[in-house]
């Protein structure tokens, strides 16, 4: 009988006998351990697995074959940007003269590292519209809290701590509570009713405590917003500075700039829009990029050049510390520096120009049977409602998602944005053909009329996956969050 | 180089189909002043060949760890990677995979994370494990806001014995809220456990201190234990991973929070990034751990699975109230230490963990013989250890990469109190031949 692909755990394979890798023969003298470590050896061996190198290599094959990643098929999860990864970007962050590096080797022997760094810190700048880059941020996420820290930091320097931060109630979750950890108040901005900010909410809002604003442009609901110079002038007015959450880049590479719609900030999630695969969950890097006003306020090190051409790590004078340990996810930066020079500047505004014509295109091709609740130009994504569906056969959007399971694709994003009733956020990218485009629109338009035929097919659905609907309740409720052995079990 | 399918012939009927004449009319509502009216000043574009004689041609202007003997440690380690991890964390589905939103579709990332989890809990002795944070440093600066939610006080103290860039991470991430940190001097390389004493108050969440610490020294986190506890406070302790192959975990001693750098544990150094920020605590304080946690459960036909579990404490539901906002982290680096851990075994990391501790001792030993070096500090160590160097560091260092070695790490660097100070990581990976021809290189001075 075939064994299911996942449930039986590493630590189930293998027996007590099996080894893989062993430690190499002791070449020294060896060490009385407890008395080396001042009584502090270990009594009782930690319970890892008992298995052969054959155990490990199917065992993964195994857990892999239950996945689903973007070589597996087309992955529209909107706001995530999971396009296709160049393999050459892989192998080169793999070459040893990066991957063998230590951080606190001189500066003299990893000018190779450093003049990469340099040049994508300089590439970075040019596509942000802003002048000075950090590379140390080792996330989306992990990026807004270095930018609005910065931001921050110059306010204070100015004699000018100020109390709240504006967010769009369109905006990704992580930006509240980054706003929360940075020790600033939120206030949430109202949309309009063309999904852009709602300018007299807005300049209701604006006072002197606003530190800044932090807005996604284009939305996360795939929409330009139309009056960002208006928007970004009314900030400055107060005094207060316009931070970009830079995950939907991927849509205006090479066609507008962050810096030119005037933000003074801007995080680049490199591992979405330059081309990193997304490792089950990262890592990834959030370089962020600021005006000259708020260079001097960036964590350091930073990459200096000097003028016989030598690189250099350099902390800036008013520096806020460190966000980290070391340079950053120079792996990550690696794959991301690849992929700019394979583009060059034409080949990055090409993406921008198809990731927006797909999103488009594909908006078209799904409107008849999905309601498109802000109905104007998209940017890359855009953002279908599944309420009909529910209203008149009581399928929800989670129904929709887990049948396209069943026809092999990776759902959209669903129930976000918040604002838009049974959300389906849709990013196809740039490296989906048309073939794919059409053949997702048609399977949709398939689960529509399933959804009309028969609803419990889809409230029963997915179907052909490795295991069905999850009880997440019961993971809640009788948490088994780590394997133990049988013996720690019973005492 | 283009990785776009789409040819010009669907892209006619993509436009057509959309119902505008030319891809511009869809950045339409950007406003004209905003427009970048210039191609990117960006470099050519490279076709695969060049680009990847430009990638290696960059790659070896370094010299690596493979060129040289090196002892560089300081939260970066050069240890052996088998081979089967990067087989492992190579394939598609795991690395092209996002966060597992989708779990019937993602059950091989989450049953590997809850492996890692498992793995972590028993090398730790704690009772839950993240998913992962972005590295040993971050992951500090967290367990010092968990400290504060689940005490409900508001300062640290941390011991400067721990990492200096763990420390100005911590400070940084403090920087904007309410909780402040407490610096207290080490001594003899260790924290100071009467220093702690005499700060300790009933405003203090958290007493932290890293064992091994900075210098490669071991603390008596007993003590420390006891006098956080009887305090109210929570002991949060920064580890070695590789060392707890042999070494008492810290959850024998007390400790509440135990974090760590978990680069050792399959990562290459990669100059410093991506490394892996280990995390856990006691299950009591699970809902006020910052981070993704996969659990176990059953699908609605009875069979196993896993999905991401107490999720109600995250940004995506609880946003400005979530725990934490961490979002992306670095699940790939927490699947090659669970390949990793599986691949050594609980015989192979102890055999490994020994090598390391019994070839940092022999050198340590003929580094103070050849009375270039004295020992800087008595109290016991691992795999790392400082020595005070009796001449110039940078001259020293700077003859010896001449010859062939990273001679440790000059303490200097971090602190002016330290100067003089040199720091020696020995893994497994160093051969008695290298250790010899270096003390040689050394006596040779």
């Amino acid at each position: 009988m075939r064994e299911p692909l996942t449930g039986t755990l590493i630590f189930e394979r293998g027996s007590a006998e099996s080894r893989c890798v062993e430690a190499p023969a002791l070449d020294v003298p060896s060490v009385d351990l407890d008395s080396a470590l001042g009584g502090r050896a270990r009594t009782v061996l930690p319970a890892l697995p008992h298995v052969t190198e054959v155990d490990i290599a199917r065992h993964y094959e195994r857990l892999a074959s239950a996945n689903f990643g973007v070589d597996s098929g087309f992955y529209p999860l909107g706001s995530c940007t999971m396009k296709y990864n160049p393999k050459i970007d892989e192998w080169a962050c793999r070459l040893p003269g990066f991957a063998l590096t230590h951080p606190y080797q001189p500066a003299s022997t990893v000018q190779g590292v450093l003049e990469l760094m340099w040049t994508l810190q300089e590439s970075l700048g040019e596509i942000a519209g802003l002048p000075a880059v950090t590379l140390q941020p080792a996330a989306g996420a992990h990026g807004e809290l270095t930018g609005l820290l910065t931001i921050r930091a110059y306010h204070t320097a100015n004699g000018d701590p100020r109390k709240r931060v504006l967010v769009p109630d369109s905006a990704h979750g992580t930006n509240p509570a980054t706003v929360a950890m940075c020790g600033y108040e939120v206030v949430q901005v109202p949309s309009d009713e063309r999904g852009g900010v709602d300018l007299a909410a807005l300049r209701g809002l604006l006072d002197t405590d606003v530190a800044a604003i932090m807005l996604t442009n284009p939305n996360t609901l795939g929409l330009f917003e139309e009056n960002i110079l208006t928007i970004t002038a009314a900030v400055h007015e107060v005094g207060a500075l316009a931070y970009c959450d830079g995950a939907n880049l991927n849509a205006i590479l090479g066609k507008t700039r962050p810096g030119d719609m005037g933000f003074d900030a801007l995080h680049i999630n490199v591992h979405k829009t330059f081309a990193t695969p997304h490792g089950g969950g990262g890592p990834g890097a959030g370089p962020v990029a600021v005006t000259d006003a708020l260079a001097p306020f960036l964590p350091g090190p930073v990459i200096g050049r000097a003028e016989d051409g030598g690189f250099s790590l350099v902390t800036p004078e008013l520096s806020i510390g460190r966000v980290r340990s070391f340079l950053g996810n120079v792996g990550v930066l690696v794959r991301a520096y690849a992929y700019i020079r394979a583009l060059g500047g034409s080949g990055v505004t090409e993406v921008a120009e198809q990731a927006v014509l797909s999103a488009n295109y594909l908006k078209e091709v799904l409107r008849e049977a999905f309601p498109v609740p802000y109905d104007r130009i998209c940017k890359h994504e855009f953002v279908l409602s599944g309420s009909a569906l529910r209203k008149e056969y009581g399928v929800r959007t989670l129904d929709v998602a887990k049948r396209l399971l069943d026809y092999g694709f990776h759902p959209p994003t669903i129930y976000f944005p918040l604002i838009v009733d049974e959300a389906m956020m849709i990013e196809p990218t740039e490296t989906e053909g048309k073939g794919t485009l059409d053949r997702f629109a048609e399977v949709l338009m398939r689960i529509a009329e399933e959804a009309a035929a028969d609803p419990d097919l889809l409230h029963g659905a997915p179907y052909s996956t490795p295991v069905r609907r999850l009880d997440e309740a019961a993971a809640v409720k009788q948490p088994d969050l780590a394997w133990r052995p049988a013996e720690d079990a019973e005492a | 180089m283009r990785f776009i399918p789409v040819t010009c012939e669907d892209q006619a009927h993509m436009l057509a189909r959309v119902g505008v004449g030319s891809v511009d009319d869809l950045f339409a509502d950007v406003p004209e002043d905003a427009r970048l009216a210039r191609p990117l000043a960006l470099p050519e574009p490279m076709g695969e060949v060049e680009l990847s004689a430009h990638l290696m041609s960059l790659a070896k202007a370094n010299t690596d760890a493979s060129d040289v003997v090196s002892f560089l440690g300081g939260g970066c380690y050069d240890h052996y990677v088998p081979a089967v991890v990067d087989a492992v964390i190579s394939k598609p589905a795991f690395f092209t995979a996002y966060t597992p939103y989708q779990p019937e579709v993602s059950q091989g990332t989450l049953q590997a994370i809850y492996e890692y989890q498992s793995m972590i809990c028993q090398l730790t002795g704690m009772e839950v494990a993240n998913a992962s944070m972005y590295d040993g440093a971050t992951a500090f600066a967290e367990a010092a806001l968990m400290a504060c939610r689940v005490t409900k006080r508001q300062r640290v103290l941390v011991s400067q014995s721990v990492h200096p860039e763990w420390r100005q991470t911590l400070a940084t991430y403090v920087e904007a809220g309410t909780v402040t940190v407490t610096e207290v001097a080490g001594a003899d390389g260790l924290a100071d456990v009467e220093a702690l004493a005499a700060e300790l108050a009933d405003d203090v969440a958290a007493i932290m201190v890293a064992s091994p610490t900075f210098y490669g020294t071991l603390d008596d986190l007993g003590a420390l234990g006891e006098l956080a506890h009887e305090a109210g406070a929570l002991l949060v302790v920064g580890t070695n991973p590789i060392l707890l192959g042999v070494m008492e975990p810290p959850a024998t001693y007390g400790a509440d929070i135990v974090v760590a750098e978990g680069q050792p544990l399959g990562s290459p150094m990669s100059y410093g990034g991506p490394g892996l920020g280990v995390f856990t605590c006691r299950q009591a304080h699970l809902r006020q751990m910052p981070g993704r946690v996969a659990g176990r459960t059953t699908d609605v036909d009875g069979k196993t699975g896993f999905v991401l579990t107490f999720s109600t404490r995250e940004q995506h539901i609880r946003r400005e109230k979530a725990t934490s906002n961490i979002c992306s982290n670095h699940a790939l680096n927490a699947l090659a230490a669970g390949v990793y851990l599986s691949a050594v075994g609980r015989e192979g990391l102890r055999g490994i963990a020994e090598a390391c501790v019994a070839k940092a001792h022999y050198l340590e030993a003929a580094l103070v013989s050849t009375g270039r070096f004295e020992r800087a500090f008595a109290a016991p160590f691992g795999y790392e250890f400082a020595l005070q160097y009796r001449g110039d560091v940078a001259e020293m260092q700077r003859t010896l990469v001449a010859r062939g070695f990273f001679a440790g790490l000059d303490l200097a660097a971090f602190s002016p109190d330290d100067a003089g100070l040199v720091l020696f990581a020995v893994t497994e990976k160093r051969t008695r031949a290298e250790l010899d021809r270096f003390v040689g290189e050394v006596s040779a001075l």
